[in-house]
Order: C-alpha cells, then sequence, then structure tokens
C-alpha cells in the first residue's frame, strides 16, 4: 500500500552525519517558528471568538451600528484582553515558577520518548501511529511488576522498568513482524493494535491480581516507593533518561550499522534488500525500538508520577508523540524540543484554563495546527511572501523547478 | 493536418530542455525524431501534447496558433501520443481505457460501455490490430498493450499520432508489426511523429528525419543516409561502437545453474527450466526482450527470490538456498537492471551509497558501529578511480546523472574481489560516454579471470561484449550461440523461433 | 512440505511447461487448514463443556406476557456446526476448496455455525437463577454498523480516487457536534421546521461538518501535498480538540438550545417490516438507516457505472493516464473527497442523532473501524458494507453477551474487530489491492 509516508516527506534533510552546515537549518527552523506562530494565531482567533465581553460588543454593535467606533474600538480592547490573559497565563503555567517549569519537565520526557519511538520508525519508512498501545501495554506490565513483587529499592525499579520496556517492545516489534512477513501496512496494524491494547487493559485490570484491596474498581494500586523513580528537587530521574534516550537514538540513526541499514531500509527498501540488507530484521527491530521508547514514555509516567494504572494512565501520549516526531522532523534533537515545546504547552494549558477559563482542549489545536502547518511549508511561506511582497517584489520562487 | 513548431524553448530553473526548436511536419508523413536518451525528444512532445508549458516559441496547426493548457486540448485538437511508459489503468478492460475522457453516455452520466466496445471492434478491424475490448489491459501482453494505445489516439480522431520510443519494449516481429501499422495509417493520412534512438528503424520507416542532440535540432536528413552518419550526428562525434576485446574460451565453470524454475507472485510460470555455466575469464551474454524471464532468473541468481525448482552452483557449492547477503559475501557482483529502483538510495550520499553492501564488512565497521572515516577514504579513492563526477561526496545520488548514478554501483560492485559478476543492463540510460567507460571496466573485470554475466535487451551491447550468448525467450534459453551469429539469426531466436528452423 | 515435481530433463524437442505447484498456493492451503483446524477445536470444546444444552430463544420482539421465550435443545446446532467444519477442513486437505463464490459461501457456513456453536455454549447453563434468552442480532448491528457504514463509503470514495483518508474518525467527530448542535437548534430556534424534520437538519449540519474536515483534508493533501496520512491524523486530532473546546464555550444555560438534539424517529416501510423475524429489526428504523441501505449501492454505481466514477477510479489508478486524456486530476479528487465528507458527516450524525447529547470523544475510535472496513471490503462499496455490518455485528454481540457475566470476557470479544483486520491485511483472507496510485499526490511538472 502506498499510504506510507516516505521518511523525506518530512525530514528536510537525509543526508549522512557529517557536518552539516548550519545555514541549511535556517529554512526549516524559519518554517517551524513560522508555522507556531501561525498556530498561535488561530488559537488567538478562537479565544477572541470565545470571549463573551467580545461577543457582547458584538451584539451592542450590530445592535448600534451608529455608535460603530465605540464597539469596535470595544471588540479591539477586548479582544486584546482576552488573548493577553490566555497566553500570558500559558506562559506562566508553562515556565513561570518553580512548579510550573517542573510540571513542563514532567509532560515532557514521556512526549520526548515516544516521540523519538515514532520518529526512529519514521526514518526506516514506517509511520508508527502505534505509541499509544505499546505505551498503554507498557504502563501495565511496569505497574504490575511495580505494585506486585516487593523487590529491594534499586532491583525492583530496574526490574519495573525493564517490564515496561519488554512490553512495549513486544507490542512494537509485533508491528514489524506483521509487516515483515506478510506486508501488513504498518499504519493499519498500529491503528488496530492500540484499540486492541486497550482491551487487554481492560482485561486485565478487570482481574482481581490488578485491582486495589476490596475495589472493584478498574484501577491498579500505585507502585510501591521501591519501584519509582527516585526525585532530586521535585524532578523525578526519569527526565534525564529521556535525554539519554534521544543520544541514544541519534547513535543508532548516525553511528551505528543498524542506523545505516534502517535508513536504507526506510529510503528504498529494494535496493536495500540488493543490497544484502534483511528488511525483516530492519523492520523487527526499528518496531521494537520504538515500542521500547513508548514504554520508557510510560514508565516515565507509572513509576516517575507514582500514578496507578488505569485505561487512561498515558492519556493520548502516543497521539501526542506523532506530533511531536512531525515537529521534531524526525531528528533526535528536533523531537526533544518539539517534545519540550509541546510539554510546555500542555502545562500551560492547565494553567490557562485555571487563571483566564480557557479551556485546555484549545492546547490540543494549537497543536494538531502547528503540525499541519509545519508539514505543509509552502503555505506558510505563502503567508510570509505575502508580507515580503509588500516591500520587495523581485523575489523568484524557483522551488520545485527541477523536472 | 500540417504542423509546425517555431522557436519552441523549454527551461527547468538554469537548465534548457529545448533551445529553439523549428520543426514542421507536412500531413500524411512519417517524420522520424532522432536523438540519444536525454536529448530532449520527450520534453519536446510533451509540449506538443499540452503536457508541459513552453516556456517560448509557439505550436501552429495549419498555420493558425494554438494555445495548449493540457492534454485535453491536444486531443481536441487532433494530436494523439502512444507514451513510452504506457498511459493505461492496468484494472480496466480495453474499451474502458479507450472511453475514458470522453466516454458515451445513455443519459444521467451512466457509461455506455456497449458504444465504446462497438468502437473498439471497429477501429481494431479498419487497422487490423486484433484487439479484444474487453480484456483486462494486465492481462495482455505489451505488444497488445501498445496497440491499444494506438487505439486510444484513433478514438480520439488524432489526426497526427506522436509515438515515444514505441519499440524498445517490442520483439523484432512485433516491430515488423507495428511498422506495418504505421504504413496503413500513414496510407489513411495521419502523420505520424516516430521518437527513436535506433538508427535501423528510423531508415526503415521514415520518410524525413530530423536529429536532436543536447536541445537542439542539429540537422536534417534523408532515410537514405548511412547509420554512420545518422550516428555522428546524434552523439556529436564519430563513434567507435564496438569495444575492442579479443574473444576468450573460458575456464573452468565458475557459476552453474541448473533447471531453475521460479513463480512469479502471480502465479505464473516466468522462468522455466533453464540450465547454463558461466566460465571464469568469460562473458555469458543473455540476449532477450524485456519481459522473458531474465529479470527473475538473475533475481533467483542472487537469492532475492528463491527458485521453485534448480539448483545453483558457486564454484561448485550450492547456493540455491543462499540470500543476497551470503551471495554477495561469497563473491557474486551484481548491478541491478533498474539501478533507481534496487542499485541506490538516492536520498543517500554518493558516500553511503559506496558502501551500500559493504558497510558490514570489517573494512568498513567494529562491532555495531560504523567506521565513518573508512567510509569517507573510500568514497575518495572511488569517485577518483571511477571518474564519478560529484561535487562532494556528500552530494545525493538522485541528482547526479544516469551515468554517473551507474557509475556509483559499478564502482560499489567492482571495489571487492569477485567470483562472478552479474550485470543486467548495465548501461540503459547512460551516455555515450559512460557506456564506453563500463565496457571496457566489464572486460578488464573478465580478463581478471571473473564469470561475467551480462542480461541485456540491446543486441549492440550484447555483441559488443558477449564470448557466448545465450538467448531467453519465453522464460527459457532458447539456444546458445557464438558473437558472430548474425543479427537476424539473433532476431529470429529472441522472437521464440527455435533453432532447428532458424538454422 | 514442498510437494515439487520435478520434470524429466527437457531435451525433448517439444518444451514441455515444468511443473511447480505455486507457493502462494501452498500457503493459502495451510492458512486454511490452521484457521479451519481451530474453528474445529473450538467447536467441540464448546459442545463439550455444556452440561444441559437446553437454551431459550426469542426473536420476535420483545419479552412481553404473551411473548415468551422459546426452549429448545442447542445439541443439533453444535453438532451441525462441527459437521459444516469437518467437511470444509477435509476439502482443504485435498485441496478442493472451493474458490470464488463456493469458497466464501462455504466459509459464511463455517462462521455462522461457528457463530451458532458458540451461542449454544454461551447461553447454557446459565449461572444465575435467570436463563437470558438468544434474542435477535439484527437490531443492534444495524444501530452500531450505520456509521461504519457511512465512514467506509467514505473512505472507499476518497480512497478509490486516491487520496487516504484516515481522517475518517475527525470527520464522525464533526459531524456529532455539529449534527447534535443543528438538531438542538432547529427544535429550539427555527420555528418554521416541524419537530420530525428537526434532526434532519441536524443530518444536514453533520454534512456540513463532515464535508468540511474533507476540504481541509483535501486542501493540505491535494493543494499542498502534505502526507496523506499525517493530514489525516493530525485531522483527527483536531478534530477531538475542536469540538471539545467549542464543547467548552457552549454556556451551561444554553445547553439545551445547543446541545439537546431531537433524535430521529422510528418510520416503519409499509409491508417490508411485516415480514417475520426480520421485518421488524430491517424496515423499522430511522430515516438515517434507511438513508445508509440506499447509499451502498448508490455509490457503487457511481463509481462502477457513471463517467464520473470511471474517472475516479482512473484517477486512483494512474492518475498520469487520466491527465493525458484531460481529466483534471485533482479537481476529481476533490469531488471525490467531498461527497465522502457526506457520507462521513452522516455516519458522525448518527452518533447524536440516534442517542443524544454530544460528548467529548464519544465516537471511540469509529472511524478507524470504518477505515478497517474499507480494507476488508477491499476498496468495494459493497465489501465495505458488508465488512461494517460484521463490525457491527462483532460489538452487538458483545453488547448482547453482557448480561452473561463472566463467561464471555467482554474487553477481548470488543478487541475482535481489531483483530480481524490485522488478519485481514496479514493476508489471511485474500491479497488485498488497493488502488495504486492511493496516497500519492499527482504533482505536475510544469
Amino acid at each position: 500500500m502506498a499510504m506510507s509516508p516516505t521518511p523525506e516527506a518530512i525530514v528536510p534533510d537525509t543526508e549522512p552525519a557529517a557536518k552539516r552546515d548550519v545555514s541549511s537549518w535556517l529554512p526549516t527552523v524559519r518554517d517551524t517558528l513560522l508555522a507556531i506562530a501561525l498556530a498561535l494565531t488561530v488559537g488567538a482567533f478562537l479565544v477572541i471568538v470565545s470571549d463573551e465581553q467580545v461577543i457582547d460588543a458584538f451584539k451592542d454593535l450590530i445592535a448600534y451600528p451608529g455608535s460603530f467606533l465605540i464597539y469596535a474600538g470595544d471588540i479591539v480592547k477586548y479582544s486584546a484582553e482576552a488573548v493577553w490573559d490566555a497566553y500570558s497565563a500559558l506562559v506562566r503555567g508553562a515556565v513561570g515558577s518553580g512548579p510550573a517549569l517542573q510540571r513542563t519537565l514532567e509532560r515532557s520526557a514521556p512526549l520526548i520518548c515516544a516521540g523519538l519511538g515514532v520518529a526512529i520508525a519514521f526514518r526506516a519508512g514506517l509511520f508508527n501511529i502505534g505509541a499509544q498501545g505499546q505505551a498503554l501495554v507498557g504502563a501495565l506490565a511496569a505497574g504490575y511488576v511495580g505494585f506486585t513483587y516487593d523487590l529491594p529499592a534499586g532491583i525492583h525499579l530496574v526490574a519495573a522498568i525493564a517490564a515496561g520496556l519488554a512490553a512495549g517492545a513486544f507490542w512494537g516489534g509485533l508491528v514489524g513482524w506483521l509487516k515483515a512477513t506478510s506486508g501488513a501496512h504498518e499504519v493499519i496494524t498500529t491503528i488496530m493494535l492500540n484499540n486492541v491494547a486497550r482491551f487487554v487493559v481492560l482485561y486485565f485490570l478487570a482481574k482481581e491480581a490488578f485491582q486495589k484491596h476490596n475495589s472493584d474498581n478498574l484501577i491498579t494500586p500505585p507502585p510501591m516507593d521501591s519501584a519509582t523513580f527516585p526525585t532530586v528537587g521535585g524532578l523525578h530521574l526519569g527526565i534525564p533518561l529521556a535525554v539519554v534516550a534521544a543520544g541514544a537514538v541519534w547513535w543508532i540513526l548516525d553511528r551505528s550499522k543498524l542506523g545505516f541499514e534502517l535508513r536504507a531500509v526506510g529510503a528504498n527498501p529494494d535496493a536495500s534488500r540488493t543490497a544484502g540488507m534483511s528488511t525483516t530484521k530492519v523492520y523487527i527491530m526499528v518496531m521494537a525500538i520504538a515500542g521500547l521508547l513508548s514504554g520508557l514514555a510510560a514508565c516515565m509516567t507509572v513509576l516517575g508520577l507514582h500514578q496507578s494504572v488505569t485505561d487512561q494512565v498515558v492519556g493520548s501520549v502516543g497521539f501526542d508523540a506523532i506530533t511531536v516526531a512531525l515537529l521534531g522532523r524526525a531528528t533526535p534533537l528536533g523531537t526533544v524540543l518539539a517534545g519540550l515545546l509541546f510539554g510546555a504547552l500542555s502545562a500551560g494549558g492547565l494553567g490557562m484554563q485555571a487563571s483566564a477559563g480557557v479551556p485546555p482542549e484549545l492546547i490540543q489545536v494549537i497543536q494538531a495546527l502547528i503540525v499541519l502547518f509545519v508539514a505543509a511549508p509552502a503555505l506558510v511561506r505563502n503567508f510570509g511572501r505575502i508580507k515580503r511582497r509588500r516591500t520587495k517584489k523581485s523575489s523568484v520562487e524557483t522551488e520545485g523547478a527541477v523536472a | 493536418m500540417r504542423l509546425e513548431i517555431k522557436g519552441l524553448t523549454k527551461r527547468f530553473g538554469s537548465f534548457t530542455a529545448n533551445d529553439q526548436i523549428d520543426l514542421v511536419i507536412e500531413p500524411g508523413e512519417i517524420h522520424c525524431l532522432l536523438g540519444e536518451n536525454g536529448a530532449g525528444k520527450s520534453t519536446l512532445m510533451n509540449m506538443l501534447y499540452g503536457l508541459l508549458t513552453p516556456t517560448e516559441g509557439e505550436i501552429l496547426l495549419d498555420g493558425a496558433p494554438t494555445d495548449f493548457q493540457g492534454p485535453g486540448d491536444a486531443l481536441a485538437a487532433g494530436i494523439g501520443m502512444v507514451h513510452q511508459h504506457f498511459m493505461l489503468v492496468p484494472v480496466f478492460t480495453v474499451a474502458e481505457n479507450v472511453m475514458l475522457g470522453h466516454e458515451k453516455t445513455r443519459g444521467a452520466g451512466i457509461l455506455n460501455r456497449e458504444a465504446a466496445r462497438k468502437q473498439v471492434r471497429e477501429l481494431s478491424e479498419r487497422y487490423q490490430l486484433h484487439v479484444d475490448p474487453d480484456a483486462l489491459i494486465e492481462d495482455i501482453p505489451v505488444g497488445v498493450q501498445q496497440r491499444v494505445e494506438i487505439i486510444k489516439a484513433l478514438a480520439g480522431n488524432a489526426k497526427i499520432l506522436i509515438l515515444d520510443e514505441p519499440t524498445a519494449v517490442l520483439t523484432p516481429q512485433e516491430i515488423d508489426e507495428l511498422m506495418g501499422i504505421m504504413r496503413e495509417l500513414k496510407a489513411q493520412g495521419t502523420s505520424i511523429i516516430f521518437i527513436t534512438h535506433k538508427l535501423r528503424e528510423v531508415k526503415a520507416v521514415g520518410d524525413k528525419i530530423t536529429v536532436i542532440r543536447r536541445g537542439k535540432v542539429v540537422g536534417t536528413a534523408p532515410p537514405t543516409a548511412s547509420e554512420a552518419e545518422l550516428a555522428e550526428m546524434m552523439v556529436g562525434r564519430s563513434v567507435e561502437l564496438a569495444v575492442s576485446k579479443e574473444n576468450k574460451i573460458g575456464g573452468d565453470a565458475v557459476l552453474r545453474a541448473s533447471n531453475i524454475t521460479v513463480v512469479d507472485p502471480r502465479g505464473h510460470l516466468v522462468v522455466k527450466d533453464v540450465s547454463f555455466e558461466v566460465r571464469g575469464g568469460e562473458v555469458l551474454g543473455i540476449a532477450g526482450v524485456q519481459g522473458n524471464g531474465q529479470t527473475e532468473l538473475i533475481k533467483s541468481l542472487l537469492g532475492l527470490v528463491k527458485p521453485d525448482a534448480g539448483k545453483i552452483e558457486l564454484e561448485g557449492k550450492d547456493i540455491s538456498r543462499h540470500g543476497p547477503r551470503q551471495s554477495l559475501a561469497e563473491g557474486i557482483g551484481y548491478v541491478p537492471e533498474d539501478r533507481s529502483h534496487d542499485g541506490y538510495v538516492g536520498s543517500f550520499s554518493v558516500r553511503e551509497n559506496l558502501v551500500l553492501d559493504l558497510y558490514r564488512t570489517k573494512e568498513f565497521s567494529a562491532g555495531p558501529a560504523l567506521k565513518l572515516d573508512a567510509i569517507t577514504a573510500n568514497a575518495k579513492h572511488r569517485i577518483e578511480e571511477f571518474d564519478i563526477r560529484t561535487e562532494t561526496p556528500e552530494t545525493p545520488v538522485a541528482s547526479l546523472s544516469g551515468g554517473n548514478q551507474q557509475k556509483v554501483v559499478i564502482a560499489r560492485e567492482f571495489s571487492r574481489p569477485l567470483k562472478v559478476l552479474i550485470a543486467s543492463q548495465p548501461t540503459r540510460g547512460v551516455d555515450v560516454g559512460s557506456i564506453e567507460f563500463i565496457h571496457k571496466r566489464i572486460i578488464r573485470e573478465r580478463d581478471q579471470g571473473t564469470a561475467v554475466l551480462i542480461v541485456s535487451t540491446e543486441l549492440d551491447e550484447i555483441y559488443a561484449l558477449s564470448d557466448r550468448i545465450a538467448v531467453m525467450y519465453d522464460g527459457r534459453i532458447v539456444a546458445t550461440v557464438s558473437p558472430d551469429t548474425p543479427r537476424e539469426q539473433l532476431g529470429l531466436l529472441m522472437a521464440g523461433a527455435t533453432p532447428e528452423v532458424s538454422a | 512440505m514442498t510437494d515439487v515435481l520435478t520434470p524429466p530433463a527437457a531435451t525433448a524437442p517439444e518444451p514441455s511447461e515444468p511443473q511447480v505447484r505455486d507457493r502462494a498456493d501452498v500457503r493459502r492451503q495451510v492458512k486454511l487448514l490452521m484457521v479451519l483446524g481451530i474453528v474445529l477445536l473450538a467447536e467441540i470444546w464448546f459442545k463439550l463443556k455444556i452440561d444441559d444444552p437446553q437454551v431459550s430463544h426469542l426473536f420476535k420482539g420483545p419479552r412481553t406476557l404473551e411473548n415468551q421465550p422459546v426452549e429448545f435443545s442447542g445439541t443439533p446446532i453444535s453438532w451441525t456446526a462441527v459437521a459444516i467444519t469437518v467437511v470444509a477442513l477435509l476439502l482443504a486437505a485435498l485441496n478442493r476448496y472451493p474458490r470464488r463464490v463456493g469458497g466464501v459461501v462455504l466459509s459464511v457456513l463455517v462462521g455462522l455455525g461457528f457463530y451458532g456453536a458458540f451461542l449454544m455454549w454461551a447461553y447454557a447453563d446459565p449461572s444465575g437463577a435467570f436463563a437470558p434468552a438468544i434474542t435477535s442480532p439484527i437490531p443492534g448491528t444495524i444501530r452500531i454498523a450505520t456509521a461504519i457504514v457511512f465512514g467506509a463509503l467514505a473512505g472507499v470514495l476518497c480512497e478509490r480516487a486516491g487520496v487516504v483518508n484516515i481522517a475518517i474518525e475527525g470527520q464522525f467527530i464533526a459531524g456529532a457536534f455539529f449534527g447534535s448542535v443543528f438538531s438542538s437548534f432547529a427544535v429550539a430556534n427555527i420555528a418554521a421546521i416541524p419537530i420530525f424534520w428537526c434532526p434532519v437538519f441536524g443530518m444536514l449540519g453533520g454534512i456540513l461538518a463532515g464535508v468540511g474536515v474533507a476540504a481541509l483534508l483535501a486542501f493540505f493533501a491535494l493543494r499542498y501535498h502534505v502526507d496523506q496520512v499525517v493530514v489525516g491524523v493530525v485531522l483527527v486530532a483536531f478534530g477531538y480538540g475542536i469540538t471539545s473546546f467549542l464543547l467548552g464555550q457552549i454556556p451551561s444555560d444554553q445547553k439545551a438550545t445547543l446541545n439537546n438534539p431531537q433524535l430521529l424517529e422510528t418510520v416503519e416501510i409499509p409491508v417490508l417490516h411485516k415480514i417475520p423475524y426480520i421485518g421488524e429489526p430491517l424496515f423499522g428504523q430511522n430515516l438515517l438507516v434507511y438513508v445508509m441501505y440506499l447509499s451502498v449501492p448508490l455509490v457503487w454505481v457511481l463509481l462502477f457505472q457513471t463517467r464520473w466514477g470511471l474517472r475516479v477510479r482512473s484517477v486512483g489508478e494512474h492518475p498520469k493516464a487520466a491527465d493525458t486524456v484531460g481529466i483534471n486530476v485533482n479537481r476529481t479528487r476533490w469531488q471525490a473527497v467531498l461527497l465522502g465528507g457526506v457520507f462521513a458527516g452522516l455516519g458522525g450524525a448518527s452518533f447524536t442523532l440516534n442517542t443524544g447529547a454530544f460528548d467529548k470523544e464519544m465516537t471511540a475510535g469509529f472511524g478507524f473501524i470504518a477505515l478497517a472496513a474499507v480494507i476488508m471490503g477491499r476498496w468495494h462499496p459493497v465489501g465495505a458494507a458488508f465488512a461494517a455490518l460484521l463490525f457491527g455485528f462483532l460489538q452487538n454481540l458483545k453488547d448482547q453477551l453482557g448480561i452473561l457475566g463472566d463467561k464471555v470476557p467482554g474487553d477481548l470479544l470488543s478487541a475482535l474487530p481489531y483483530l480481524a483486520t490485522i488478519i485481514a491485511v496479514a493476508g489471511f483472507i485474500g491479497r488485498v489491492r488497493p488502488p495504486a496510485a492511493d496516497g500519492q499526490p499527482y504533482i505536475k511538472s510544469d
């Protein structure tokens, strides 16, 4: 099926590790910043049209068109206030205080890990929509080890993480295996396995061994203290692990044989096969690594934040991971930056709801728009070009000139 | 209808594909357009057919200037085109393909398939094309598909028919048939623009010949011009088509295939009980028209597909169950038929492509890590040795010219000791300079004692390189002959005549 | 197990075709044997686990004083199922399993037999004092499948034109929201619309929303060549986000006028709904269901019998070929995607117009099931509709068996449609071939 995005579709430059010219990244950075600005603009528009004061002023304007200037002025004023309130609350909620910053980092870490899982699969030409399911089974496994077995402190943590990683890797590897042996398209199998994972988790949550004492609710006990990440200054040590994971993914992609193979297979599976590479091995390995990273994301939540496992425990991290990887152009560094941005938006969204009364779903809209605009650089540049044309009429676009 | 092209120019960015082309096609003539690959013939025709918009110049039909916004306009004006890669929907029937774009309906947009069938039958009878309107395109041979393309054009009342490299996929017999059809069309008043790079065909059927080189018209010639004259106009210098080499009798058999049979994924038998051997220090050329099982045969030799029956031996060792990784490691060099598909990774740099199947050797890796310095040093060395024209080793291979892309593949495969070299269409879509270079390297490899197997659909190449020639037809090797066998006889074998008949 | 017959060396003047058994054929046989073997074992296990084979059914309408469950013995059904499977297994073992129509019929028989054997086991030996009766699966199946069928039709239209539509879920959620808003608004504010027609107004709202999302998909995928899968995934997130956001923006005092839809009423089709057993569940439905019945053949006719359909399919299979005969590829794709939006929007509207007020993420991944139905139905409207019905049937089965307690793990049953899809795309049900240009943007060089 031809519905797989080619890595080139999202990776701007697939040239290898050797010194990259900094200037080659400038257009990418510019397009990304433009996309973010554009998405925030649309978000601001949504804030304005749903602000009651603005709506009232607008009603008055319609009712008394004679006082057009007065009410138009009101509209502008209230709009500016509403947007300022919302976005300043957003910034404060994300980075305005110690706890805010902590929340941002806590939310970024799983996004980065799962985002890396999506990104590395991208580079092998696979669109991994399955981070959600991989994280969910990872959460269940890590949680189960975390609350069931009573082991010494360090060992217990390692065992719980290992269980989470293994479960995620299994769930991801399954996709690679299906792809390699039967050609089953990963977009379909990952979507389906996300749902299967949800029901598998629900199935287990209904079992007594997975429930709190004297409770029939579908929720597990939280992991024991011996199985949770130690904290330093309020931050749990899973967070630096996300950065380590990014470094590991960079090494695999740019410095290892496996990375060479997976990039080759992603760009041209037929030529790779002819060159003696095993696409079977690559598909299984890369999806197992992707699942492992999603499992790590789940560990961040369950073991890092002492969460009980439910079918909602990982939230929508798997889907957000897709947007993080797309925004990060499927590169490790880009994914870390995108993960931090989305973590900040997510944490800030809470602040926005608390102090400005703007629903946190606005963040979801903005995130979707950012990725949409990032994926359509030509559209974003069109916006940029309108402005440029006013000042300079000379710039001639030569994109796509090579036939 | 008289077609006149005046000062037609097409630029892509800074690249000029067509430069001030002038051309006149008189009604009822067969006008040949001769030129090398990449000379700009197809660009010119795509402008004529409305697929590309000219940068400058104009196209006049019976003296009136045209302004084609798309192929629809060209069709309406009476220009039909048979593309090199057929523009047929494989899962549609012949009739559906012919009606597409100007469908007759029974009102309310409901298709009138019966009318389309009738039209196909009528045209098929009138021009002796023998096409079944209800056959699915994917089920009929390429020769018939091409006739469907011609019917498509005629159904649109084409007065001028463009045939873009129509003979590349045909057997000599089918080429003769096509020429008959062209003469028939001409007799009924249709003008034909016949694009090709094959001199023989031009001389056989053309009324007038225009030669194009590097986007410019370099001259016209009557069909009585000699092949050497035409070749010189086409290439721009006198061409030595033959590689100077001595024919040799090889040593011991290095590669031996016995009773190879391959079934393709659709369940068709594509290689039928093929046996042959290649000796050290000889070139065995496999001649045949595209699609007679050569592709699957060499894929099975490397292990890309497993033969369903038979045995492959390398120096007496059974490698039938080997995959490509083992076969490459055993000393088989492999130049695939379609380099962009199987030969290189387009978005990878020259540097990376030069180790595409070597990165896992000790030379270029240690444990799980790559030795980047060694890979870079290798690239510098190979680029020099094989004269690969690239700006830097970091340039993606996709942006090189066809000849240099092929040199990347050749350089990689030749950069390790080989027992067997398998090369399929080693010079397809490659400029003349690179052809000479690649041919010389292949012969040098042979002289070092390597067993060489060449698959080519170009008889010139087969004659230039082979010490023995095996002819494949319909999945079988129908004969193995010496390279002094006359061309006509080889042509008959390629068309499936049994050796007894042709002898 | 490769039973390859090597012919004698072909030295004879008449070349004989080597006899090689196609490996794909062998694989097909092995898969059949495996599947049928598992089915047979399960059926025997079901039978052996039954102590008391007496079960009861209630196929004629709801339980009333006059309409009491009818008791019968499940044993013949269990054994019939086993017998059918044994026959199929034998045919497969001899490699005589019928192909084409015969194969489909036999497979359906095996499936029905398995369903029967499973039901006999599930309903036998009730654990509580109260014995539940087997009821007709049709009404629930239709109710659940309606949205899936609409979504699948949208998917078929888009993908036949070469545009991958992962965004069906996004179209659903938007359609559900605006279906509710339009229906509610019509009831509360537009006196000119009679109550019966208010939900129809809601359907219009659903259509507008579905077409709106479709337009976004087409805009980014066709105008800006953004990867279609990426656009689809993002549009789902966008759809969830924007509907949740808008829902949060409805002031609580206006919930009644903006999110309190008038539901569709049941309309009995004269004569047809009187057919015993199947009449009432099939033809005592609401307007949306009847629209669904008509939409399937409509899409089939459109795609396979009209000029427009021929062009749509050509654009999805070989856009360049279509271009060379003067068909505007992107315009045709726009049309197909927007028309798909109409159906997806109707599917979305069915969520609120059948059940009531809009709630966040209420479409619960049904859009993805619709996508699965497109593939299971091999990109054919009728096939996709049947696949959608199968998913509706499985979902309904889980709901029906819920009353049986722990005997059947409901969560695992819920996972069945998804597992079935994985099995389908993994090729166990034969090769699926999407339109050749599915997902590829058509970029004209200039």
